[in-house]
């Protein structure tokens, strides 16, 4: 496994005595040892470079102190600066005045989109919301009856008016979950739709119709924590094709570091909203920023012991 | 993509100054890292390139831009042995399996794979040891008639493992070639999920053995690549790699490092999801995807 930031920022100051400052040699390399822990962590790499000058500057003027050795100031530093770009406060999601409130998810094939549908749902039905679930994903094999067995372990109702497979239109489905939700008194549509690239023009127009013809409240881009320097394109793209409001970061429940998550946040500067940690209709919770942080940098412990000094 | 540029920039970079500067040697690191290969096999890559111009003299674009390709290749291995082996016992079905964490694109592999294998004029049967996902069988069967093969399915939340022996035991009964057990995707961190795919492997060996273990890996995982490789070899030991979803931007550099570091070749890519996307690993092709050529 890879080291932690912790192991290497302690090589780099093992020989070093309590000098009161940094040198300039010191502070190179540690700058590099964060940009390799961060590169490790799958942070793109035009946000490593941004982040690392931000932080070399507040290291040079850093007085080192008594209460903590080097290695444990600069990574209260590199955590603070992590936890301000992933964002202070977790936005919940902005309820319409006039229900339904509607919800649409996209993002790429597989990155847990259906499985979200389900949690959300389940979880907006404890809050005493009537949900209900879209199949607008007609194009993937059995995608219908997916979220239909989903919605049946949520204990919500699903609109599918069309099989799938390749046959219906997800726009017009889109579209008519909207008034099926106001006749039947639903206050909360969420709308499943076709995993597809960022690269696929067509497809990510079919996504723009869908969004034009439900007109959302909220658009989730789903994304996979394990996925690596492309998460920037790909967010940019989605953001650029469709336009979405919040992030949620999926299979949390792996080793990944979850580098994406930072990266979408600093370039795109939406909010990540939800992390998804299973497979099952529970694992699921509000986005904390500073756990994404200390896993980032691939230490839960650490930092609890260094605020505590 | 942007990457490209960023490649293309650092070369020019690289080239327009007499003596080249750590600076722009990071610069260049740093493009190669953006294809998601790794700081450990760019470093590697990066040295060699440094070592050869040095050795080499002044260098011209072309030249940069060759050493840099065939570096790469060297990395990527082109003697490895790429094909798949189908060859099985008298009476026996050959069998694969498909294995790799969530949504990585295991069930449409075998649906694609499947059909290569029909086109090749082999009888193909395929077994849905994924009985945990919601309709994950139901959409296994669905491939299964788009490419016209039978599968065999067990009770939802049944037992993975019987299911893939009694695809076996079917596929030996009635004298099929290849058997394409799928199974449930499982991170690779949650051992008792993995222990279960052990066992479904065992359990298969009582009837036949096992001829692939096909991990499948998404090209836009990062470094966390590695460890699913890592683990899965460890559990039912891979055979060979099929890299999916290269239709989109991501480059799927990890491979290098995984096929470098436990041996195992990439074999096949997935390129979309049409019943013809799979298409053979090819070296060159995917160093020029690397290098945006
Ligand atoms: N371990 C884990 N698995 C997850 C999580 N979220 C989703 N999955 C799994 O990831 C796989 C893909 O999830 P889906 O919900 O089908 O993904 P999707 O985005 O709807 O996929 P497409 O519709 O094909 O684009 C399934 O095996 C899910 O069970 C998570 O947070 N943790
Ligand atoms: N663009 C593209 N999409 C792909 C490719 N391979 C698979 N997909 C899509 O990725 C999504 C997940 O594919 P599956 O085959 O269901 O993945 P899986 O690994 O079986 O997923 P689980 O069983 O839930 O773990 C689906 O939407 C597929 O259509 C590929 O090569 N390119
Ligand atoms: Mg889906
Ligand atoms: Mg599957």
């Amino acid at each position: 496994m890879f080291d932690t930031l912790q192991d290497r920022l302690s090589d780099v100051f093992k020989g070093l005595r309590s000098k009161g400052r940094l040198t300039e040699a010191d502070i190179d390399a540690t700058m590099r040892e964060i940009r390799i822990a961060l590169l490790e962590a799958d942070v793109n790499l035009s946000v490593v470079k941004g982040f690392i000058s931000a932080v070399k500057e507040r290291c040079l003027g850093l007085e080192l102190s008594k209460a903590l050795n080097p290695t444990q100031q600069i990574i209260k530093i590199v955590d603070d600066e992590l936890v301000g770009i992933l964002g202070g406060e977790t936005r919940n999601v902005r309820f319409s005045k006039r229900p339904p409130t509607v919800i649409m998810l996209a993002g790429l094939q597989g990155a847990g989109k259906t499985t979200l549908a389900g949690k959300l749902a389940s979880w907006l039905r404890e809050q005493k919301h009537a949900p209900l679930l879209v199949a607008a994903d007609l194009q993937r094999p059995n995608a219908v009856g997916q979220l239909q067995i989903v919605g049946e372990r949520a204990g919500v109702h699903v609109f599918a008016p069309q099989p799938g497979n390749g046959v219906g239109d997800p726009v017009q489905v889109a579209r008519d979950s909207i008034e099926h939700a106001r006749r039947r008194l639903y206050d909360v549509v969420i709308v499943d739709t076709a995993g597809r690239l960022g690269v696929d023009a067509e497809l990510m127009q079919q996504a723009a119709d869908i969004k034009e013809a439900v007109n959302p409240d909220e658009v989730l881009f789903v994304v996979d924590a394990m996925i690596g320097q492309d998460a920037v394109n790909t967010a940019r793209a989605f953001n650029e094709g469709i336009g979405f409001d919040g992030v949620v970061l999926t299979k949390l429940d792996g080793d990944a570091r979850g580098g994406a998550a930072l990266s979408i946040a600093r370039v795109i500067g939406k909010p990540i909203m939800f992390a998804s940690n299973g497979e099952g209709l529970k694992d699921f919770d509000v986005f904390h920023p500073d756990r994404m942080a200390s896993r980032i940098l691939g230490m839960g412990d650490v930092l609890t012991l260094i605020e505590q000094a | 993509s942007s990457s490209n540029n960023v490649l293309a920039r650092a070369l020019a970079d690289l080239l327009s100054v007499d003596r080249i500067d750590a600076d722009t040697w990071d610069d260049f690191e740093a493009t190669l890292i953006a294809s998601d290969l790794g700081v450990g096999p760019t470093t590697e890559l990066t040295d060699a390139l440094r070592k050869e111009l040095s050795v080499d003299g002044v260098a011209d674009p072309e030249t940069a831009r060759r050493v840099l390709r065939s570096e790469l290749l060297r990395l990527v291995d082109p003697t490895l042995d790429r094909s798949l082996n189908l060859d099985s016992e008298e009476g026996k079905p050959a069998v694969v399996m498909v294995v790799g964490v969530n949504g990585t694109g295991k069930t449409t592999t075998v649906g694609k794979l499947a059909r290569v294998l029909v086109a090749d004029g082999r009888s193909v049967l395929l077994g849905a040891a994924d009985t945990f996902r919601a309709a994950a069988a139901e959409q296994l069967i669905t491939w299964g008639e788009r490419v016209g093969v039978s599968t065999v399915r067990g009770p939802e939340g049944g037992d993975p493992a019987s299911v893939a022996f009694e695809a076996v035991a079917s596929g030996a009964e009635n004298g099929i070639d290849v058997v394409i057990v799928d199974t449930a995707g499982r991170l690779h961190t949650k051992t008792g999920l993995m222990d279960e795919l052990g066992k479904v492997k065992r359990v298969i060996e009582k009837k036949a053995a096992v001829n692939e273990v096909l991990l499948v890996l998404d090209a836009t995982t990062g470094q966390n690549g590695m460890m699913q490789a890592r683990v899965f070899s460890q559990v039912v030991n891979v055979t060979g790699i099929v890299l999916t979803k290269l239709d989109g931007s991501a480059k799927g550099g990890i491979v290098v490092a995984v096929q470098r570091e436990l041996g195992v070749p990439v074999k096949l890519i997935g390129l979309g999801e049409g019943v013809d996307d799979l298409a053979p690993f090819d070296p060159e092709g995917f160093v020029a995807g690397i290098l945006g050529e």
